[in-house]
């Protein structure tokens, strides 16, 4: 036997939590891989299923609740393997350094349905440093009346910043809402603008 | 709601390490916790949301500890002659090392009832549900476990109170 009182040191947890997620990668039993990103706007939650990258969050969405919303919604089966996300990580740190302007990621929509997901597959068609109103997304999707659940589709979007949701503005020019806050919004549409 | 396996990993890791670590030696004590967390990752789905997160998890530990001391029997590893490798643990007894050694020797469910009891400190009757049996043949595989060790190592075991 061994001496149980030894005490367990972070490193020890830390080098068996890493040996798992091999096995666990290895064996296809990571349903959703995910890991947390710095980004000029705080840090950035990213999750992938098998299918591709499926959930980006920001800090205001409090990545623990996202975690447990997609554990019911998608599968238990989530633990952090960096590695999984790491084309999508660094896409994105060449968005932030103006050196990317689409992304080219394999996405799981699956967290959206129906109309919403229809209208968050064709918001790409927005090209980088451009921006659309509600109502002519609206009319995009051959929809021209239903600007308002255009609207909650963006507000809904689970991959905001990959599907840039960020570029869709009121007829009148002001921001709208956004799923990490004016303020993020303001940035992106800033950074863009600035390339 | 069911919590995402990585906290399920955060919250008990520590327990079933010492769980393993109570029942088998120290490299093996890895195997077993691997072993456990990949079997608990595969079955946590169908696991039912009321269930004992952590007793659950004591039992996958306790089950591949027995594996292995299984696997261990049935591959003997050959030798000419027994080693003679000086201790890296200093002088036996000088910290709690050599208590741990006698615990090892316990009759299983002593042993056992012991670890759950003073390492995880479970209420008897989860130890009972793991072990099988009654609350109080739990109540009592632990007592005796600590009459055995106060035979062999006196001075080692403070009075069982009883804080349930």
């Amino acid at each position: 036997m061994s001496d149980i009182r030894e005490p367990i040191s972070t490193e020890k947890l830390a080098s068996l939590r890493q040996r798992l997620e091999a096995a666990a990668q290895s064996e296809g039993l990571i349903d959703v891989a995910y890991r947390v990103i710095d980004s000029p706007l705080g840090k950035l939650l990213l999750a992938s299923t098998h299918r591709g990258l499926v959930r980006v969050a920001f800090t205001n969405e409090d990545h623990d609740a996202v975690l447990t919303s997609l554990a019911t919604k998608l599968s238990p089966r989530i633990l952090r393997a960096p590695k999984r996300l790491d084309i999508a990580a660094r896409e994105l740190d060449e968005y932030f350094e103006h050196h990317r302007h689409t992304f080219d990621l394999d996405l799981d929509l699956s967290l959206s349905k129906g109309f919403r997901q229809l209208v968050q597959q064709r918001l790409p068609d927005i090209a980088y440093g451009q921006t659309r109103s509600y109502r002519e997304i609206a009319e995009l999707v051959g929809n021209p009346k239903a600007v308002r659940a255009v609207g909650t589709a963006c507000a809904t979007n689970p991959l905001p910043i990959v599907i840039p949701c960020h570029r869709v503005l009121r007829s009148d020019g002001s921001l709208g809402g956004y799923i990490g806050g004016l303020p993020a919004k303001t940035a992106l549409l800033n950074l863009e603008a600035a390339a | 709601m069911k919590k995402p396996f990585e906290t399920i990993v955060e919250l008990h890791g520590i327990t079933v390490l010492r769980v393993c670590r109570s029942l088998l030696d120290i490299h093996d004590a890895d195997d077993a916790w691997s072993e456990t967390f990949l079997a608990a990752i595969r079955a946590y789905p169908k696991l039912p949301e009321t269930a004992n997160v952590e007793a659950w998890l004591v039992t996958i530990a306790r089950r591949k500890a027995i594996d292995i001391h299984r696997a261990a029997k049935r591959n003997p590893l050959p030798v000419e002659e027994l080693p003679e490798a000086p201790t890296a643990l200093g002088i036996p007894g000088i910290k709690d090392t050599e208590l741990w050694e006698t615990v090892g020797h316990l009759p299983e469910k002593q042993r056992q009832a012991i670890t759950f009891r003073y390492v995880i400190g479970m209420p008897y009757a989860e130890i009972a549900a793991i072990l099988g049996g009654t609350v109080e043949a739990a109540r009592r595989a632990s007592a005796d476990g600590l009459k055995n060790l106060r035979k062999t190592y006196p001075g080692s075991v403070q009075e069982e109170q009883d804080h349930e």
